[in-house]
């Protein structure tokens, strides 16, 4: 004596992305806090001192932030004009920052009043940063030069002009004190040696470069200008080792994940990708509110602080791990029911004789009714709201039961108004509904074949006949029209297909 | 048959059980069910088959008890004989030759010497009349008997079970028809009883089964429409009445009053066993989903045991109405076998569909199913007309980690439901776990489907009506949590034209698929590398050949040819003009088998591709055609010399003939060893005087005189005098287990000093007499432990001492 086979409801693959290790990461992000600045967010950078706080630079000012903090912890508002690139010193204690007038200006981190201001430029300088022994700061300008500057003395070291139109962005190498990079919009990224007179490297990236990232092992350079971001490699003279097109706007800023396994990319189209470092692939993907200019990740990934265009400072903050276990904790405490623990954990003596109980199958209501030939009820519990709005498969699952049975149409006949018109909601809720159709059109057309002796009688029912109907018009119209594409793609893509000759027995001979 | 002498075609197990009604035995420890041309009996604890009684040369079509003696059964079988069997030692006591076929058979026991066989009316076999004759058994010493003094009882008597005898055998209930025929012995007078065919409201009134209550006047028959109608008061013509019970919704397939007539049983096509109680008829007891429609139902002399037969060859035990204690299950053949005979690599068991929506694993070396695998897990609803689903197509990898079956459902009036499921096997609970359903993976049926057999990569390659094929490849998910699954790699076709069957070659870097007259052939990376085209005739069957004729290709077109095209040069290399209804390529070997039906004959061909002249050939193989055939790999290698015998040295051919029985073909050698393997359970002392056992009888004697000696050495004295201490001293006065345990295990080992300290001990009993047994074990195991070396100078101290 077999026991009842329940009804089996199909899984469907779900749609969308899915979980990957890499997903679960990203998404361990709370909330995101988000500050509005005065103008559009250019740049952001972290301090590497312990508390990480971090600058952020938007119009006239330079906001710090602590890491947690939704108010700054201090500002710099000395500029005549707008702010670009406040960069921290490796040491934390001193930023850097460029200015619309040409001026770059050094700030105590403690203090408000630049301690030196190093003049030169001639137009607005967007690149600051400073080199990895700490004495000198580089610059780029829209004066198409480039220039190192010495601190103590605060006097130009040397200028470089071989970009050929604005440099928007540079970076100096963290393990050799001469040498940096600059990315300029004549679509050029130039590797510069201090020791030097010229430039050591050229590489052509094709579109205007807005950003530039290199690797911690400085092996391997990142660009980003125009939809693209390019990785090249620096060890084999600046070849190109992968172009990547993931965004349909301007890639505006670069950044990596702590551990150099993930390579951030923000672009205007208020997108952020995160791309596998070992095949580059996009592995997760952020949306934001609006185009996004700057981005930077805290150490340890603590913080991704997003800046847009629209002045908007967006910081999400990762979960701690208490507040994930408290989740975790929270579900699991849910069906504790003493009741069904009561003697569960005796533990039978030795020589206690066992006498085994048959352990009983839970069946779903459904299936209940199912098991008892209970056609109606059975139908009428898969059709209660909560499993109707819900899960919708089992409804279907339950009706594809019931027609195979041959018995569907017993199970639909004799509802009043209001249950007749609860299952023409369902049908026109899901009856197009591609994992559904085929069942759901078998019983709209039972429902149609029983009731149609009653039309009219009731308006409610009429109304919801109606819209069914526009419903199924519409969705012919649009198996019409995309056949017409599913044809027209067939033509392209037989005309795109080279012409194959295949060996021919008669042929060889 | 004729040509080769030494290769037989043999029939093989799994024929029905379900034939005619079992019968339990009075002590209800065995059942016995007709089952082909054998009677077998079962074990009904163990499910074991205990004996196959056999010596019928036609199916046997009925079993009873016989009334007189409760260790015999009596058999009847179309070959026109009635056999007396001893059914606990398996020996055939008596044979009553009827002379005509026998379709069933009935005893009573008020009715000594007399058994009831229902024969045809005219002594042919085309006759479609059948009558109830009674038999009076001639009591003679002969093995053989013809009893020939036949006396009609009824006339026009349905062929199969629908007759019953009632109280006391008074009287004898048959229906047939509309008819209910009742005959009175006492007065040599039949009563007969029509029903209106009672179109009306759904009812039908034709009689499906009648049984008589075994204690009072009442006659139960059952309907087509599903009612059961109990007929009191017949013995008058006019004044007999009916009551109607109705809980069936199919056609009562079967009746059966409990021996106390406290219940009556009935069973149907809704696979449920109903329990009326006789005196409260609405009351009842139900034990649903036993399986198939119930065909039949026997119950124990007792009472206690309950067993029904199912259409699907299987026979229930049921205990006291409760609970199902054991299940004997036969080969399910079917109308049709759906899926192709496949052989499961990791058990060696055939496979094929056989319960609805299952596919049943059957040893062929024990003749005996293994498991049944639920494939469609849906409720079955035992309902007439309704479409199911069925197992339509199943495949096995090359290692047997992987399944894939199909299943489809046609439905008049909606589309086709086609479901692919892929199985992994399960090295903890030794059984397919479903991995993967892909619900429509094709627009139409699948005709066919294969694995590659490469061991790199596991694919599977579906072809279908719609025109297209499918590479199915397993992608492991290892980055997300829900591991490996199928997915669609490939979609394929050839000029919208419909492919016909696919085939990998041996090493997975070819696949042929046949569309109508063309062959294209594949490589694993998906480009179209030739195609081969024998026109006309639309290619039927693929295979590639194996081992050392992988070069070649053979196809078999609807147009009656057999070509093999070499893929080296991609030219033909033969043809040849046969019908070929089946290919079969042996996968240990370069072997392939071919099926050629002619003149409703089927011959059978085995060649190897690469040689011109056939290795062996078989006209008239059987009637019809062959429908489906497989390689079966052997447990062990054959060394047969014969030359056309060597194609069955690797691996055994099965086939399935039109009217679905499954065939082999057997050597000699083979049958020898197997004849070899019986005889050595029953060999004993029985052995005859043979010039074999002259010579080498003497031989053994000769051997066990010389082996005797030794085995009386073996048998301490001591020993048997320790344990007659044991034995015959007090319980009370015993020392403790451990102690004894040890002297005891001593007193069993062979030492040197044996001879010496039987002496000590004959000397000590007059002494120390059966009271102080603890002296005389310290003794003893002192003398153990002294050394072997000193024991001679102990004893001479110890005598002294006495």
């Amino acid at each position: 004596m077999a026991s009842f086979k329940s009804t089996k409801i199909p899984i469907y693959p779900k749609l969308g992305e899915k979980v990957t290790p890499d997903t679960l990461y990203w998404k361990n992000y709370k909330a995101p806090v988000q500050i509005k600045e005065f103008g559009a967010v250019t740049s952001i950078d972290f301090s590497s001192l312990a508390p990480h706080n971090y600058a952020v630079t938007a119009s006239t000012r330079i906001h710090i932030y602590g890491p947690f903090s939704t108010e700054p912890v201090k500002t710099f508002t000395r500029f005549k004009d707008t702010a670009y690139s406040g960069k921290f010193r490796s040491d934390g204690q001193l930023l850097v920052a460029g200015c619309e007038d040409s001026v770059v200006r050094l700030f105590d981190v403690s203090g408000k009043v630049a301690l030196r201001v190093f003049k030169g430029h001639t137009k607005g300088v967007h690149v600051t940063d400073f080199t990895s022994d700490c004495y000198h700061i580089l610059t780029g300008s829209d004066d198409y030069t480039c220039r190192l500057w010495d601190i103590p003395n605060s006097t130009e070291l040397t200028s470089y002009k071989e970009h050929t139109d604005y440099i928007r962005c540079g970076t100096t190498s963290k393990l050799n004190r001469d040498i940096f990079i600059t990315g300029s919009y004549d679509h050029t990224l130039r590797v510069f040696d201090a020791r030097v007179e010229k430039s050591v490297m050229t590489m052509d990236h094709s579109q205007p470069v807005e950003s530039v990232l290199l690797y911690p092992s400085e092996g391997l350079l990142v660009s980003a200008g125009g939809r693209y971001v390019k990785v090249w490699d620096l060890l084999k003279g600046g070849q190109p080792l992968v172009s990547l097109k993931n965004h349909h706007k301007t890639v505006t800023c670069l950044s990596l994940s702590s551990n150099g396994q993930r390579l951030l990319s923000a672009s205007l189209d208020r997108h952020v990708k995160i791309y596998n470092t070992t095949n580059y692939k996009v592995v997760h993907n952020f949306d934001y509110a609006a185009s996004i200019l700057s981005l930077a990740l805290a150490p340890d990934d603590e913080s991704i602080v997003v800046g847009m265009t629209n002045g908007v400072l967006s910081i999400k903050h990762r979960k701690s791990p208490e507040e994930k276990r408290e989740m975790v904790g929270k579900q699991r405490m849910q069906p504790v029911y003493r009741i069904f623990v009561k003697g569960r954990n005796y533990v039978p003596k030795k020589d206690d004789f066992l006498v085994s109980k048959p352990v009983k199958s839970h069946l779903a209501k459904y299936d209940k009714q199912l098991k008892k030939f209970n056609i109606s009820k059975a139908l009428d519990t898969a059709l209660e709201s909560w499993r109707r709005n819900r899960k919708p498969e089992i409804t279907v699952a339950v009706m594809k039961e019931l027609d195979r049975r041959g018995t569907l149409k017993n199970a639909l006949a004799g509802r009043d108004e209001q249950n007749l018109s609860q299952l023409l909601n369902f049908l026109i809720g899901n009856v197009v509904d591609p994992r559904f159709t085929p069942v759901l059109v078998t019983a709209t057309e039972m429902i149609l074949d029983i009731y149609q002796a009653v039309v009219g009688q009731s308006s409610v029912v009429d109304r919801q006949l109606v819209r069914l109907q526009e419903l199924v018009e519409r969705e012919v119209d649009y198996q019409q029209d995309l056949l017409e594409v599913l044809g027209m793609l067939d033509t392209l893509f037989a005309t795109s297909l080279p012409r194959k000759e295949v060996p021919c027995p008669g042929s060889s001979r | 048959m004729v040509a080769h002498a030494e290769i037989r075609v043999v029939h093989l197990g799994g024929s029905k059980i379900n034939f005619r009604e079992p019968v339990i035995t009075n002590d209800s420890r065995f059942l016995l069910c007709a089952s082909g041309e054998s009677v077998k009996v079962y074990s009904s604890s163990s499910e074991e088959c205990v004996h196959d009684l056999q010596g019928h040369t036609d199916l046997v079509s009925g079993i009873v008890r016989n009334p007189s003696n409760h260790l015999q059964v009596y058999s009847c079988s179309a070959d026109g004989t009635v056999r007396l069997w001893d059914f606990t030692d398996g020996i055939l006591i008596k044979t009553f030759i009827i002379g005509y076929p026998i379709y069933s058979i009935y005893v009573s026991e008020n009715h000594g010497g007399v058994v009831f066989v229902v024969v045809p009316m005219a002594n042919d076999k085309s006759s479609e009349l059948f009558q109830l004759v009674a038999v009076h058994l001639p009591l003679s010493g002969d093995q053989e008997v013809e009893a020939r003094e036949l006396s009609a009882v009824l006339c026009d008597v349905s062929p199969s079970g629908a007759a019953s005898f009632g109280r006391k055998g008074e009287y004898i209930a048959a229906v047939k028809g509309l008819q209910l025929e009742v005959f009175f012995f006492k007065n040599q007078k039949s009563h007969r009883f029509f029903l209106k065919p009672g179109n009306k409201k759904g009812a039908k009134n034709a009689f499906t089964c009648v049984s008589c209550h075994p204690k009072e006047d009442c006659i139960a028959t059952g309907h087509e429409d599903g009612k059961i109608r109990l007929w009191r008061n017949f013995n008058q013509k006019k004044e007999y009445t009916y009551s109607t019970l109705h809980w069936h919704h199919g056609a009562v397939n079967t009746l059966q009053f409990t021996p106390e007539g406290t219940n009556l049983l009935s069973g149907g096509i809704e696979s449920v066993l109903v329990q009326w109680h006789y005196t409260q008829e609405n009351q009842k007891d139900f034990l649903p989903r036993l399986g198939g429609a119930i065909t039949h139902i026997a119950v124990s002399p007792d009472g206690s045991l309950f067993c029904t037969s199912h259409s699907d060859n299987k026979i229930t035990i049921i205990q006291s109405c409760v609970k199902v204690s054991a299940i004997i299950q036969g080969l399910v053949k079917g109308e049709g076998v759906r899926t192709d005979l496949t052989i499961d690599p990791r058990s060696k068991a055939l496979v094929l569909n056989g319960k609805p929506g299952h596919l049943q694993f059957y040893s062929l070396h024990r003749d005996k199913l293994l498991y049944n695998l639920d494939i469609v897990q849906q409720e079955y609803i035992h309902e007439e007309g309704l479409d199911q689903f069925e197992v339509v197509k199943a495949a096995f990898d090359t290692r047997g980690d992987w399944l894939a079956t199909v299943e489809e459902r046609t439905q008049k009036g909606s589309e086709l439901e086609i479901n692919l499921k892929l199985w992994a096997y399960d090295e903890q609970t030794q059984s397919f776990m479903l991995n993967t359903t892909v619900t429509a993976p094709h627009e139409d049926q699948i005709i066919a489907m294969c694995f590659s057999p490469s061991p790199e990569i596991t694919m599977l390659v579906t072809i279908s009506f719609d025109g297209h094929f499918k590479a199915w490849l397993l992608a492991d998910h290892s980055d997300t949590k829900e591991g490996a699954s199928w997915s669609c790699d490939f979609v394929g076709g050839y000029h919208h034209l419909k492919p016909g069957c696919c085939c990998f070659s041996a090493d997975g870097s070819l696949l042929a698929v046949g569309f109508q007259e063309v062959v294209t052939v594949w490589s694993p990376s998906w480009e179209l590398l030739t195609t081969l085209s024998q026109p006309p005739g639309a290619i039927r069957e693929l295979c590639f050949g194996r081992l050392s004729c992988s070069k070649y290709l053979l196809g078999t077109s609807t147009k009656n040819q057999l070509c093999c095209w070499n893929l080296l040069t991609c030219s033909l290399e033969w043809s040849t003009p046969v019908d070929v209804s089946l290919l079969q390529a042996d996968p240990l070997s370069e072997n392939m088998a071919a099926f050629c039906s002619q003149s409703g004959c089927s011959d059978l061909f085995v060649f190897k591709p690469g040689e011109p002249r056939p290795l062996y050939s078989q006209k008239a193989l059987c009637t019809g055609k062959v429908q489906r055939a497989v390689f079966a790999p052997r447990d062990q290698m054959l060394e047969s010399c014969e030359e056309h015998a060597q194609w069955l040295n690797r691996s055994q051919l099965y086939f399935l003939t039109q009217h679905m029985d499954l065939m082999t073909f057997s050597t000699k050698t083979e049958e020898d060893r197997l004849l070899a393997s019986s005889k050595l359970l029953m060999v004993d002392d029985s052995v005859a005087v043979t010039p074999f056992y002259l010579l080498l009888g003497k031989h053994r004697q000769q051997q066990e005189a010389l082996t005797n000696p030794m085995a009386e050495r073996i048998q301490l004295p001591q020993g048997s005098i320790a344990i007659k201490e044991l034995l015959y001293t007090p319980a009370h006065v015993l020392p403790s287990a451990s102690f004894l345990c040890s002297m005891f295990v001593r007193s069993l080992l062979i030492s040197s000093s044996s001879a010496s300290e039987t002496k000590v001990l004959q000397h000590t009993l007059p002494f120390k007499s059966l009271g102080s047994l603890r002296n005389v074990l310290v003794f003893h195991e002192m003398s153990c432990k002294m050394n072997r070396k000193y024991s001679q100078d102990v004893d001479k101290v110890i005598n002294n001492d006495f």
